[in-house]
Formats: structure tokens, sequence, C-alpha cells
């Protein structure tokens, strides 16, 4: 089976071992996490993780059936990158003199649709949100001039279909 | 009694909530056990548990502790008395050692869908993360084995906390769970009542039977011509016995099981055609790879039922009837999955089949048994040649106890040969670690089947080997009376394991070979009464004697060194390249 990219989205009660315990059944499978990224969702109370996987269909099944089966899983979903909007984020420090120096980088900033975070007299912090090609691409123009320093979040992601879980915590309440 | 408080009595009464006591956490935990049911539980004391069992001792006459020689002990002993009686078994650490010496049982229980809650004890909360003494982080080495596992840190969170354990442990597809209380929390006071755990919103152990699965699985059913029924330890958990049997017997449908569902139909029902998998029968194997549609029932296609997964069933189409989503499409495609409780899901799929009783395909099982009877079996149990067989032992067991005992069995030759062999006329009668294929099993799980099914005579069958991995719990059984009758039979090898050297690796019998104590002396060192039989012509008497005695009893029977089990799929092989020889 052909291995694909997939997000799989946990929804589950906020709890200090869980993570632990969803981390297990990754490392048991020999399935590398590309990225997580742990957050609030948009239910009260629920947290939500959201792990990108490259794999075969059949381990992402395998997967979120064992993690659906942990006790403080509400539900979790797995989806292809066409059912899902995404992006991620990545900071980029920069010696402040570049700025000035380099004509190259007012362009970059420019054209990569990123922001100025802050600027001291030694840095600038560059923010950039998209696909992560374009954050590698920005990479690369920026790599040259000397990066002090970078860093790119996991994937967030949302889908372009409905998540069926309120509907199913609603049923818990009756 | 004078040391309890009056308000004690008024705390274990009443069921759900009541009015509100100030007592320690030490003592909430023995009110939680008790609102649980729990009148037994097994386990070793330690620092970091001694305030709980201080409670202990003052409550000993509604609760029961039984200290086994070694908290592994615990374990299995807890396991061996929730198989039988369907409870859940409870066993007992203190922190570091204690806890980790927990984790074969553990691991043991959560791959066999057994229900159990340990219960650790922990290092104060203010030493947490200080490698302080005994302090040992048992959440995360027990993550991976464990159903669920918790931390309590206050007092206050005991109630709810041990609630929950039980419910998870006991509801849905069974398992073990942890409970870690830090030793501040057993000292501690708090307002205790106690409300039994009905739901948690995150965890649906259950789910309604769908009734479009039923009825496609009813319509593959009544048209098949060749159907067949594999069956696991989903029936026994599930106490669906009388549901599977109505199902074969109105369908007419051959009816196999795995390792850990043996016992769920008698032995000798008709439509009881035997064991699948490694070590199971010629028939059920072969003829998995023959049928048009396999039922397979609370059973999860181990790979040592299912040999080479490419090449198993291909030719049927699937159903599964199973309470752990998880499981479905694991390893086997199901054509229809039905999920949910088996005694649900068969009671409503039953009016939907046809009554029927395909008379020819029966007769393929009887050919096939017949070949491994003659090929097999009559070797085994009615052998000819000189040196004693495990099998024969198994026979008379069978025939002195009139199939009506709980066999709990190590792991090994003689885990295969009693498997095979015994028979069994009661449901929840083979107690043996069939996931884990955990050495040192089965005496500390014949000492907890026995007080969990007290009516019942229990015998526990044992290599030589697996035996001495927990011979220590002879203790318990001399301290308690436990009258289980222990049968070690000794080929003076870890055979199993010299099987696989003599048919795969040349014979190279690498550290196989076993040089043995007195296993007489050491029994009578415990004062059990204890007999050797090296001989023929003892072996029924020595038997009878034992199944007569209403003490424990040990036997030792001193077996040919190097026979094999067969038949045998071998690793790799497909369940219909099973070998006789
Ligand atoms: C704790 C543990 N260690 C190792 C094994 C591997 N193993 C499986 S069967 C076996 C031999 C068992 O020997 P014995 O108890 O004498 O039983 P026999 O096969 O001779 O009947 C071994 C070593 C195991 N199953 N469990
Ligand atoms: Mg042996």
């Amino acid at each position: 089976m052909e291995k694909k990219w997939f997000t799989i989205s946990v929804y589950s009660e906020n709890n200090v071992g869980l993570l632990n315990r969803i981390s297990g059944i990754f490392l048991k499978r020999h399935i590398n996490i590309e990225s997580l990224n742990v957050s609030k969702s948009e239910i009260d109370g629920v947290s939500k993780f959201t792990i990108v996987v490259h794999t075969t269909l059949k381990w992402v099944q395998n997967i979120v059936g064992q993690v659906e089966k942990q006790i403080e899983v509400i539900k979790a979903f797995y989806h292809t990158d066409d059912e899902t909007i995404y992006q991620e984020s990545a900071l980029f420090k920069v010696a402040s003199n570049l700025l000035f120096d380099e004509r190259q980088i007012q362009n970059i900033i420019k054209e990569s649709n990123s922001q100025i975070v802050t600027v001291s007299r030694e840095f600038f912090v560059l923010a950039k949100s998209g696909r992560r090609f374009e954050i590698d691409e920005m990479y690369e123009q920026l790599k040259p001039f000397g990066i002090m320093q970078f860093v790119r979040s996991g994937r967030i992601s949302v889908t372009k279909d409905e998540m069926p879980i309120t509907a199913l915590l609603q049923e818990f309440q009756h | 009694m004078e040391t309890v408080k009056e308000n004690r009595g008024a705390a274990t009464s009443a069921n759900t909530t009541e009015k509100k006591l100030k007592i320690t956490g030490a003592e909430a935990i023995i009110h939680c056990l008790l609102h649980e049911d729990v009148d037994l539980l097994y386990g070793y004391p330690g620092g970091a548990i001694m305030p709980v069992y201080d409670e202990l001792y003052k409550f000993q006459d509604k609760l029961t502790h039984i200290l086994t020689r070694h908290e592994q002990g615990a374990t299995h002993a807890a396991q061996g008395y929730a198989r039988v009686s369907g409870r859940v078994g409870v066993a007992m650490a203190t922190s570091g050692p204690g806890a980790t010496n927990l984790v074969t049982g553990l691991a043991d229980a959560q791959i066999d869908s057994t229900p159990m809650v340990c219960i650790t004890g922990q290092v104060p909360r203010h030493l947490l993360g200080s490698d302080a003494f005994q302090e040992t982080d048992i959440i995360g080495i027990s993550t991976p084995v464990t159903k669920w596992n918790y931390q309590i840190t206050r007092a206050s969170e005991i109630p709810e906390i041990m609630a929950k354990a039980f419910y998870i442990a006991k509801s849905g597809r069974p398992g073990p769970v942890l409970i870690d209380i830090t030793k501040n929390a057993q000292f501690e006071e708090m307002d205790f009542s106690y409300e039994k755990c009905t739901g948690v919103r995150s965890y649906m152990p259950s789910t309604k039977p769908d009734q479009a699965a039923l009825k496609a699985a009813a319509e593959l059913i009544n048209s098949a011509k060749k159907p067949y029924i594999v069956w696991g330890q989903g029936i026994i958990l599930g106490e669906a016995e009388e549901e599977l049997k109505a199902l074969i017997e109105k369908a007419g449908i051959p009816a196999a099981w795995t390792i850990m569902g043996e016992s769920a139909i008698p032995t000798d029902h008709p439509l009881n055609v035997g064991m699948v998998g490694m070590h199971g029968n010629y028939g059920p194997n072969v003829l998995t790879n023959e049928c048009d549609l396999l039922l397979a029932i609370g059973m999860r296609f181990d790979d040592r039922v299912t040999g080479r997964l490419e090449d198993y069933a291909t030719q049927a189409k699937v159903i599964h009837f199973e309470i752990d989503p998880a499981e479905v499409n694991k390893n086997v495609k199901a054509d229809v999955a039905v999920l949910g409780n088996a005694k649900e899901t068969l009671a409503e799929l039953l009016p939907l089949v046809d009554a029927n009783s395909h008379e020819s395909w029966h007769q393929e099982f009887k050919a096939k048994d017949k070949i491994e009877y003659d090929t097999v079996i009559k070797n085994d149990i009615h052998p000819t040649k000189e040196g004693l067989t495990m099998g024969e032992v198994i026979e008379e067991i069978n025939i002195a106890s009139k199939s009506n005992a709980v066999i709990v069995t190590d792991v090994g030759q003689h885990q295969m040969i009693a498997c095979r062999y015994a028979k069994f006329a009661q449901t929840k009668s083979n107690i043996t670690s069939g996931g884990l294929g955990t050495m040192g099993f089965a005496l500390p799980a014949a000492i907890g089947a026995k007080m969990g099914a007290m009516d019942r005579e229990v015998v526990a069958i044992i290599g030589d080997g697996g035996y001495q991995m927990t011979i220590q719990e002879l203790g318990v059984i001399h301290q308690h009376q436990v009258p289980v009758k222990i049968v070690v039979l000794n080929n003076d090898h870890l055979g199993m394991v010299r099987q696989w050297q003599e048919l795969f690796f040349d014979k190279r019998y690498a550290s196989t070979v076993m040089v043995n104590p007195d296993f007489v002396k050491i029994a009578e060192g415990y004062h059990i009464e204890a007999k050797r039989v090296t001989e023929r012509k003892d072996l029924k008497a020595t038997v009878q004697k034992m199944m007569a005695s209403d003490k424990p009893y040990f036997l030792e029977v001193k077996v040919e060194k190097e026979d094999n089990v067969f038949p045998m799929i071998p690793s790799g092989a497909a369940v219909s390249e099973i070998r006789l020889k």
C-alpha cells in the first residue's frame, strides 16, 4: 500500500498522562510522528491533538483505532491533505544589519507575505504562516544571509467537512 | 475490633451516596474496595503502601488479604480469580520494586483482557520527581500495559478514581487498571462518600448492535454452504455461552475455539470441533481454508491462530463479531462487522438465521479428526511406548475429575497438550496465559482460581521450567491451605523451546536442558503432600488419589524428555500447511 500524508485529529479530555499513552501507540508501531500540536478545541474543556504522519491507509486506520480506544480520548479522526485546510507557522531570527545592508531581504519579506514581529538593535524576527513548501522556500532564500535561529510549528488543520464530535458529546449528556 | 471507629460500619453499608465521614485516604481505599464488593485481594506490603496495610489489618474481617511471595504472584492470582469468577481481581504493592514486579501480570492481563485493578503506593507528593527512595515512574512504565492508569496525589480524589478504575476494568473489553497513590494521600483526611461509576464521557464500552449489520450477517449465514465459527474469549467474557450454543445448534455450524475461548461450549458437544491455531486440531485449521463463511466471534485473529495472514481464509467471507472496534479489520478484513457484546449480538442474530444441519460439511471435520486421531492423538493419550506422555496424564485427570475441573496451565508443551486434551463440561474452566505466554503464570493463577471458585476442583498443569519461576507461591498454598492440585509434567527441559531447536535449529539445544531439584522434597518442605510418578502402572491410582484429596497436593510426573507437540503450524506457514509430524 502506498504511503501518504495523513492528519490525525484527536479530541480528548485534558489529562497529563494522555500524551504519553498516545505517543506510545506510534512508538510501538515504528511510525514517526512528523508533527504534533496540542491545543484547546472548539468544545469547552476538550483538548485537540493534531498529529501528522506519513504512512499507509492501513496503518493510519490501525492507529486511529488504538488512539480512540484510550479511555480519555473522545474521538479520533484521520484525513488526507485534500480533505483539510492546514498550515504551519515559522519564526526566523535574523541579524538587524541585514535589514539595512541587504536590499534583497526586504524583497523576501514582501514576497513571502511574512510579518516582522519585532526589531531590535541586534536582530529582527519574521513570522510566516503557510504551507510547508512556502516556509521552506523562504528558509532557502534567507539562508545565504545567515539565519540566527529558526523554528517551525507542527501542522494545525481544520477539516472541510464537519467533525461529528459535538453530536457525540451531546449524546452523552442524555 | 475495638480499634474500628464506629462510623465504619455505616460507610460500608449503603451502595451509592451516603452521609459524609472524615476518614484517612488509606481507610477510604478500603471502603472503596468494599463498595465494589471486593472481599479478597493479593499483595505485598512495603513503605509507601503501609498506611493501607494498616487499614487492611483493621478490616480483616471484611477483606482478606493474601500475602503472595512475590508481587508477580499477586497479579497472576488476581487474574486467576478474575478468570474463573468473572469478577475484578485486585492486587496491591508498594512503590518502586513492588510496583515494577507487577508489570508482567499487567501485560498478561492487558493482552488477555482480564479485569484487574492494581493499587500501588507511591512516595509522598512533595518528593515526586526527586528520585526519592523507592520512587519509580510506575505510571510511565505501566502505560502501554494498562487499559487505564492514574496517579492519586490527594485523598479527596480517591472515591471517584477508584470507582472509575473498577468500572473501566470490568466494562467493555475488560483489562487491567493501575492506581498509584502517593503516601500523603493515604494519610490525609477527607470526606468520604461513594458513588459507583456508571459512565465516562470519553469512553464507550459497548454499542448497541447495528440492525443492518445483523441482517447482512444473517443473509451470509443463510446462504453459506460451509459456514464455520471460530470463537474466542469474548464468549466467556461476555457470558454469551448459551447464545453461542443456540446459534450453532440452530444453524448447524461447526464451531472451533481459540485457546482463550476453550470451555465456553462443552468439549463433547457434537458441534464443538476443537482448537484452532499453532498446535490446534487438524480439521479446524485445514478447513479454515475451505469454509465459505468464517464467523469470528469474540476473537482477535492472533498470529498464533491465523498462521501466514496472506493465506488465511482468503476464500471465505468473514463476519467479525467484536466488542472492540479497534480489532475490526486490524488483521483480517471483515466483510461484515457486528460491533457489540456477543451476548447481545448473538441473541439478536438468532431469530434471523435459518435452521440448517450442513451434514456433509460436518463429515469433512470427522474425516480430518480420524486422520489426526490415528497419527497423533492415539499415541499421545494411549501410548504404547515405554515413556510416559503428557497426554496420558491429562487423560487421567479428565477421567478422575469427570471433566469438571478448572485446569490452569503454564506455558510450553504441557500447556498445548493440556489445552488439546483436557475435557471441559463447564465454562470459565481453562485458565491459561494465551496472549503473553507468561511462564510462571500457573501456580499463582491456580491459587486465585481456587479462591474464586471454592466449590470447584482446580488442577494446575505446569512444566518443570515455568514452575521454578513462581515456585515460591507454594508458601501461600501452605499458609492458607489452598486445596489446589499441582501437577508438574517434568521433561527436564524447556520443552517447547527444545522442540523448536529440534525442528528448526538442527537440534542445537542451547540452554534448554535443565538439571532440576527434587520437586517432591520442595513441596514437602512446604508441608504439602507430594508424590512422584515415573512409571505408567502408578499413574492412574496416583491421579485418583490426588483428585480425591481435599488438601493441597503435589504430583510430579516424569515424562518422556524429547516428545514433541503435534500437529503444528510452523511459524510463517499457512493454517492449511499444518504438520502432523
Ligand atoms: C517468562 C518467559 N520466559 C521465556 C519464555 C519462552 N518459553 C516458552 S515455552 C518455554 C519452555 C517452557 O518449559 P517448561 O516450563 O519446562 O514447559 P515444557 O515446554 O517443557 O512443557 C520457554 C522458555 C516464556 N514463554 N515466558
Ligand atoms: Mg519442561
